[in-house]
């Protein structure tokens, strides 16, 4: 009922489409890439497995797109998300928001911290239940490199048969969201690290009109 | 064996989901506290704006008549001299009075988006002028991949009949889903994702 039915209609990049907001660094608050403490009591933390979820965001020729707003949202450690609209019976944390953002460095770079999100039942099929997940929207430079994706954590079974994943025909894209786990990064007696890099477009740009900060 | 085009590959869209305003307006969903505001929430415009100050309204519709209560809906324009507020914005500088970009989510009950901004001016493209259009990009639950539209203004006539991406639509018939009806300075701009009247998206 919601995908057209008709095939998109090509066109290529006009000033419209490779033109695109870009956020200064100066609208994100000191802990909105913390999602442990972002909404939590002072003094407190959010319940759950400490991650840090870091990499960079690149355009197809592989260059770090910088000042890229990347915007992030999840369920809490059982699966619960602070939405009206949301009715599962784990509970939700008071300490847990489940949201927030950060703007890459100069060499496409980003990272936040937070708790590894539960899977989560969903009424689909009479059983089916979502991967551990978090929803990542980001901005490039330009409006045709308006992406919002999902990243999975590597090893978790649910990812292979989760209908939503296999919206993704191809096994290698699948792939490409699933984050491994980053034992070089992750701080001993605190948290695990998991890495995560997203790709843009930009390849589609001629050859003169091709730029260091891309479109 | 030749050398390999190692270019990366695009990470795939998926589905913004139910809860896309947990991430993008908190606000808007009841979480206080944590951003001040919702991004791209309110006028585009301030008192300083160059433009004339017009009101979008539209509801995104799906192939049974239903309008969405769950979508985002996003647009990016020029200014009103044809400008867009970007570094990738190589013709000149636009109005530091405006962005250009807005996030709206559908209303809950009734589905309904609404942008308060200003007409844009028309953007050249490929030494012609593509008439006024706003770009909009929208998200929910059940759609995979953002689609990106273009609206344009049913009183930019002689305009849009020589708009060169209008002109690319083969099915004459569809050009019409495109344009937003103008009455005063509410433009009116339904999005229907599927069966007879189905808006026009693009690849860009």
């Amino acid at each position: 009922m919601r995908s057209p039915q008709r095939a998109l209609i090509s066109l290529e990049g006009t000033k419209s489409e490779i033109t695109g907001p870009v956020f200064g660094h100066n609208m994100i608050n000191e802990f909105d890439n913390d999602l442990i403490v972002n909404y939590a009591k002072p003094g407190e933390m959010a319940i759950g497995q400490r991650i840090l979820v870091h990499g960079r965001v690149l355009d197809e020729r592989g260059v770090g797109v910088d000042g890229a707003l990347v915007e992030f949202w999840q369920a809490n450690a059982g699966g619960r998300y602070r939405h009206k609209k949301e009715t599962y019976l784990a509970p939700l944390d008071p300490n847990f928001g489940g949201f927030g953002r950060c703007i890459t460095d100069e060499n496409g770079y980003y990272w936040f911290r937070t708790i590894k999100p539960g899977p989560y039942p969903w009424p689909n099929g009479v059983n089916d239940w979502r991967p551990a997940h978090i929803h990542f929207s980001i901005f490039g430079h330009g409006f045709a490199q308006r992406l919002i994706t999902q990243m999975y954590f590597e090893g978790d079974p649910l990812i292979w048969i989760c209908p939503i994943v296999k919206t993704i025909p191809d096994e290698e894209a699948i792939k490409r969201l699933v984050a491994p786990l980053d034992m070089s990064n992750t701080i001993p007696m605190d948290l695990r690290a998991y890495k995560f890099d997203i790709v843009l477009r930009g390849r589609r740009s001629t050859f003169f009109e091709n730029r260091k900060e891309g479109n | 064996m030749v050398q390999p085009l190692n270019y990366l590959k695009e990470s795939p869209s998926q589905t913004a989901g139910p809860y896309v305003h947990i991430g993008c307006t908190p606000n808007f969903t009841g979480i206080h506290g944590v951003y001040e505001t919702d991004l791209g929430s309110g006028p585009l415009y301030n008192d300083k704006t160059r433009g004339e100050r017009i009101t979008i309204r539209g509801r995104v519709i799906d192939g049974s008549g239903t309008p969405l209560r769950d979508a985002l809906i996003e647009i990016w324009q020029a200014d009103a001299d044809g400008f867009y507020n970007s570094p990738s914005e190589t013709r000149g500088k636009a109005d530091p009075n405006f962005f250009g970009w807005g996030r709206c989510p559908a209303d809950m009950a009734t589905g309904e988006f609404v942008f308060e901004t200003i007409k844009p001016g028309r953007v050249p493209h490929a030494g012609r002028l593509m008439a006024p259009h706003v770009t909009l990009w929208i998200v929910a639950r059940g759609i995979n991949i953002g689609l990106q539209t273009r609206m344009y203004f049913s009183d930019e006539e002689a305009a849009n009949a020589e708009d060169p991406v209008l002109n690319r639509i083969e099915h004459r018939v569809r050009v019409p889903t495109l344009i937003g009806k103008r009455e005063g300075d509410t433009v009116t701009f339904d999005i229907y994702l599927q069966g007879e009247n189905e808006t026009v998206f693009f690849d860009i």
